[in-house]
């Protein structure tokens, strides 16, 4: 019954892999066949097989390559048209003739009755597994994990980048930073901090100088940009506002008091 | 288990035909794992069919050589990427006559 | 038969000297002067000469003392030994390095080096202004050493050695003003033909160690008669194809003429005196071997006969004076072989001739040499005329090699052609009766030689001044015309005949059809005819400066060498050169296209294949798909049928 819900689905989603666009989706149509799978795997009396596939195939093995999609850009999707002349035709000729040959040759054979597991799996089925590993594929076994320690190096040495010019210290960044005033004038202690102000304080306040005007360098330029800067005058108005919602400012508590503020300072952890 | 291995033929042949019409490479990859798992459901369905857990054993080694295979897969087309700021298998196509 | 003392002892022991001295000088001459530096190398150019000429005079001297030792000697024990090393051992094949010094090698050494030390005098005011002078005498130097080594090895491998070694400084010398194409043209030539002769020589050498073991000439003399009689023929013929290459006899005669082309020391030493005498001296060192093969001694003396006619043809149309003396030089040599390949008789009688040629044709050629030293280097008979005044010494020389050579009673040619005349005409009337009549045209060739250049009016060219040639130059020739007149008297009391007995055997008594006087006064006649016509057709007439064109057909075949560069072009060349050829386009075409269309076959299949290979990667798995497509297929097929 299960295999007759979840064949479809796998199909299905199989074939969504071959025609979606994005390779995000392509990814997570792989992850529902995949978990399909798993569950077939239960059925067939192969739970140790069924948590592996969870774990390993679709916790790592897929979550890897939604790491690597999101490196290299999520965005990035197929055209669909094809480069390769007669390339796709020739594919899908030659797929459906193969998936037809596969299917009638399989169908046509007679497998006879199933032995099925309970024999085999009469001590449970991760001893049971535990013992031929340990024993008749014990030599394999061994050489996967020389095959995965290969891999993790492999991996390191195509990751790796060589470092082109030497690495910048402290002395040279402040030596820059001085060369910098000297040339363009640049100033060479760090940017202003945002206004502060007695009744509001935030990144998107610029701090006011001594005649009044706002300094633009004490807000991210980031914030400029989107055009979300707040000036000092109209917080002002703010002011009004908000004393008209609370009330006599007088008789309102001091809400920014000590109480007020965030609880991370090291007094308040150890109250 | 007829059924088991008409399923595992059917998703073998999608996964082939992704392999040859796809030009990401990531997704032509995603589509070699597919082929991968395919085979992985023989195995177990054949493994159930003898009464005999070689074919879970073997579908385990396919996982684990599944996974380095991955790895280093992976690595290649970051930096394929890297270098050409494109992950399409089309483009890695000067080795040519 | 030849069974030579080793153990003579005294002076003998020096006979290896012979050769090396003429050595030692080539070897300075040419080894070590080259690598002189300055002043020293610049003295070795100045005196190079005297240093060849003193080698060979001392040869000649060591020779003359050999010579008187070995009149000493009894007639039993003048065949003196010498070994002086092994030269190569392979199985049983040992090949020493031996001399053999008997009484015909003893003359052949007299006149090798005596003949050789005179044109090496002759030779230093010949070539006086020739900056290579010193190059010169070392080649002549070398070509002594060679001839000597020749005529002394005691095998036929080492008489191989010597007749290579004349080979090359044959080569050397002839294309020694290699300035001139003709000159390296004819040295070239020279080379190929004598290589035609070499391989018959040397297959007769092969056949000899085939037949015998050995090569030693003790040896083969004596189990000569072990050998079948078609061996000793095919032998015999072989021996002869080595003499007549060397010894320019038809049909290797060709090179002979073009000879002319060396310096005229040259022409005379090698080309009259010494080398293609050589010919003449195998055909009789060979004589135990000729003895037992009477088809190939009928050989020798067919072609002897054919060559002493057809060079004095030759000898009648030159214009050039040089090719009218290598014609004659061609015809006499016809007389030696025709000797030799009569047998016991005749060996002495062509020794004899030999001898006496070489002294009178050596004169002859030197005192050409004289006249063209004297004319500018011309060598057209046609420009000459009256030079009897003008240089009184080389007419007088000259006129004694001339009356020598027709065999003017008393000369010395006289007696060595008259009697070989004779021996021929008790051999065969017909081979007698043709040399009779090579006598009756030498007569009128060198007659008319002699008018052109010496008598008739002055036809000289304008700016011209005959002067008569320095001392140096005179003297050898005043000694070589004196030799030519004296020399008949080596025949007196038949001391010849005798003297070389031990050699060539014993001949039978033979009785000439005529009297001997009869004979004798038949050929005077014959010769007094020839000068007769010589006079009437020439020295009568005027001899125009340019040859005329309107002539006989025998003239104009006689003036293309009797037609025999072109046998030679279309019996040998031309065959050659379409097989060659033929073979050159089989293997461009045949071979060299089957290998090129081969791999052009692959290369184009190559191209078009090459396509599949498109670098994408999507390709490849379509392929292994269609792979896997039919692996799954024939699965199938195998299993379901």
């Amino acid at each position: 019954m299960t295999f007759w819900i979840l064949a479809p689905l796998m199909v299905l989603a199989a074939l969504g892999i071959l025609f979606v666009r994005k390779a995000v989706h392509a990814a997570l149509l792989l992850a529902v066949v995949m978990i399909s799978l798993a569950f077939l795997y239960a059925v067939m009396d192969a739970p140790f097989l069924f948590a592996v596939q969870i774990i390993v195939y679709t916790g790592a093995i897929l979550m890897l390559f939604l790491f690597v999609m999101m490196l290299i850009g999520v965005d990035a999707s197929d055209s669909t048209v094809e480069t390769i002349r007669g390339q796709r035709a020739m594919a899908t000729v030659l797929g459906l003739l193969f998936g037809t040959v596969l299917v009638v040759g399989v169908s046509q054979v007679t497998l006879g009755t199933v032995v099925g597991l309970d024999e085999a799996n009469s001590g449970g089925n991760v001893p049971a597994i535990a013992n031929i590993l340990f024993s008749r594929y014990v030599f394999a076994f061994e050489a996967t994990s020389a095959l995965l320690i290969t891999a993790v190096l492999g991996a390191m040495v195509l990751a790796h980048r060589e470092r082109l010019t030497p690495k910048a210290t402290q002395a040279s960044l402040a030596a820059q930073r001085i060369r910098d005033f000297g040339d363009h004038g640049k100033h060479p202690g760090p940017l202003p901090s945002p206004g502060v102000y007695a009744r509001h304080n935030a990144v998107d306040t610029p701090a006011l100088l001594p005649d009044g005007t706002a300094a633009e360098s004490s807000v991210s330029r980031v914030l400029a940009a989107r055009g979300t800067v707040r000036s000092a005058p109209a917080l002002a108005d703010d002011i009004d506002l908000v004393t008209a919602q609370i009330g006599d400012p007088a008789k309102a508590p001091d809400t920014s008091g000590k109480a007020g503020a965030p609880a991370n300072t090291e007094e308040d952890v150890t109250k | 288990m007829t059924e088991y291995v008409v399923l595992s033929a059917i998703l073998f042949t999608i996964g082939c035909v992704g392999v040859l019409t796809r030009r990401n490479a990531l997704v032509v990859f995603m589509c070699v794992e597919l082929m991968l798992n395919a085979c992985n459901l023989a195995f177990v369905a054949f493994a159930k069919q003898h009464g005999n857990l070689d074919g879970q054993i073997t579908a385990f080694f396919v996982m684990v050589v599944a996974a380095a295979e991955v790895v280093i897969g992976l690595a290649i087309i970051m930096t394929i990427f890297r270098t050409r700021r494109s992950a399409s298998v089309d483009d890695a196509s000067l080795l040519k006559y | 038969m030849v069974a030579p003392d080793t153990g003579a002892g005294g002076v003998f022991d020096l006979l290896w000297l012979v050769i090396a001295l003429p050595l030692l000088g080539a070897f300075l001459l040419l080894g070590v002067a080259p690598f002189l530096q300055g002043s020293l190398k610049a003295s070795a150019d100045r005196h190079g000469h005297l240093v060849g000429t003193a080698a060979a005079a001392a040869s000649f001297v060591l020779s003359l003392v050999l010579f008187i030792a070995l009149l000493g000697r009894g007639a039993e024990e003048r065949q003196i030994g010498q070994h002086l090393w092994t030269w190569f051992e392979t199985g049983t094949i040992s090949v020493g390095m031996d001399l053999l010094y008997d009484q015909l090698a003893a003359l052949f050494l007299l006149l090798i080096t005596g003949v050789g030390s005179l044109i090496h005098v002759y030779a230093i005011g010949y070539m006086e202004h020739d900056v290579r002078r010193r190059r010169f005498f070392g080649y002549l130097n070398l070509f002594v050493a060679a001839m000597l080594t020749l005529i002394l090895s005691a095998n036929f491998v080492g008489l191989f050695l010597g007749w290579e070694g004349v080979g090359l400084a044959s080569y050397l010398l002839i294309g020694f003003w290699q300035h001139k194409p003709s000159a390296a043209a004819a040295a070239k030539k020279a080379f190929v033909i004598n290589r035609v002769g070499d391989i018959g020589l040397s297959l007769a050498i092969a056949l000899l160690f085939a037949t015998y073991g050995t090569t030693d000439f003790a040896g083969v003399s004596e189990h000569a008669a072990d050998a079948s009689q078609d061996t000793l023929t095919a032998l015999g013929l072989l021996l002869l194809l080595g003499a007549c290459g060397k010894s320019a006899q038809v049909p290797l005669q060709a090179w002979l003429l073009d000879a002319m082309e060396g310096p005229t020391p040259v022409s005379a030493l090698i080309h009259a005196a010494t080398m293609v005498t050589a010919g003449v001296y195998l055909v009789v060192r060979s004589n135990f071997i000729f003895e037992l093969a009477p088809i190939a001694q009928t050989a020798v003396v067919v072609v002897a006969t054919v060559t002493l006619l057809w060079g004095a043809v030759l000898g009648c149309a030159k214009d050039d004076i040089k090719k009218a003396l290598a014609g004659s030089t061609m015809s006499q040599i016809g007389y030696m072989m025709l000797a030799a390949g009569l047998g016991p008789v005749g060996y002495p009688f062509a020794i004899f001739h030999l001898l006496t040629h070489g002294f009178f044709k050596a004169n002859m050629f030197l005192g050409a040499g004289s006249v063209m030293h004297g004319m500018d280097d011309d060598v057209d008979m046609r420009h000459y005329g009256g030079l009897n005044k003008a240089m009184p010494v080389t007419f007088l020389t000259f006129a004694m090699g001339y009356l020598a050579i027709i065999g003017f009673p008393g000369f010395s040619g006289f007696w060595s052609k008259d009697r070989i005349i004779e021996s021929a005409l008790a051999d065969n009337l017909l081979v007698g009766v043709l040399a009779m009549l090579g006598a009756g045209i030498t007569a009128f060739y060198m007659t008319r030689l002699m008018l052109m250049t010496f008598f008739t009016e002055k036809r000289w060219a304008k700016d011209v001044h005959p002067h008569e040639s320095p001392k140096v130059m005179t003297i050898p020739l005043m000694v070589l015309a004196a030799l030519s007149v004296l020399g008949g008297v080596l025949l007196a009391g038949d001391w010849i005949v005798t003297w070389l007995e031990p050699v060539t055997g014993h001949a039978e008594h033979y009785e000439p059809p005529l009297p001997a006087l009869v004979i004798t006064l038949l050929i005077t006649a014959v010769v007094a005819v020839g000068v007769a016509t010589a006079w009437f057709l020439v020295g009568k007439r005027d001899v125009p400066r340019e040859a005329p064109r309107e002539v006989s057909f025998a003239t104009r075949a006689a003036r293309a060498d009797l037609y025999g560069d072109a046998i030679n072009d279309a019996v040998v060349v031309r065959p050659g050169a379409s097989l060659v050829g033929g073979l050159t386009t089989f293997d461009r075409v045949g071979v060299d296209g089957a290998v090129e269309g081969g791999s052009s076959a692959v290369g184009g299949i190559s191209t078009t294949m090459r396509r599949l290979q498109n670098g994408f990667v999507r390709s490849y798995a379509l392929s292994v798909l269609a792979g896997a497509l039919l692996v799954v297929l024939a699965l199938l097929a195998v299993n379901l049928a």
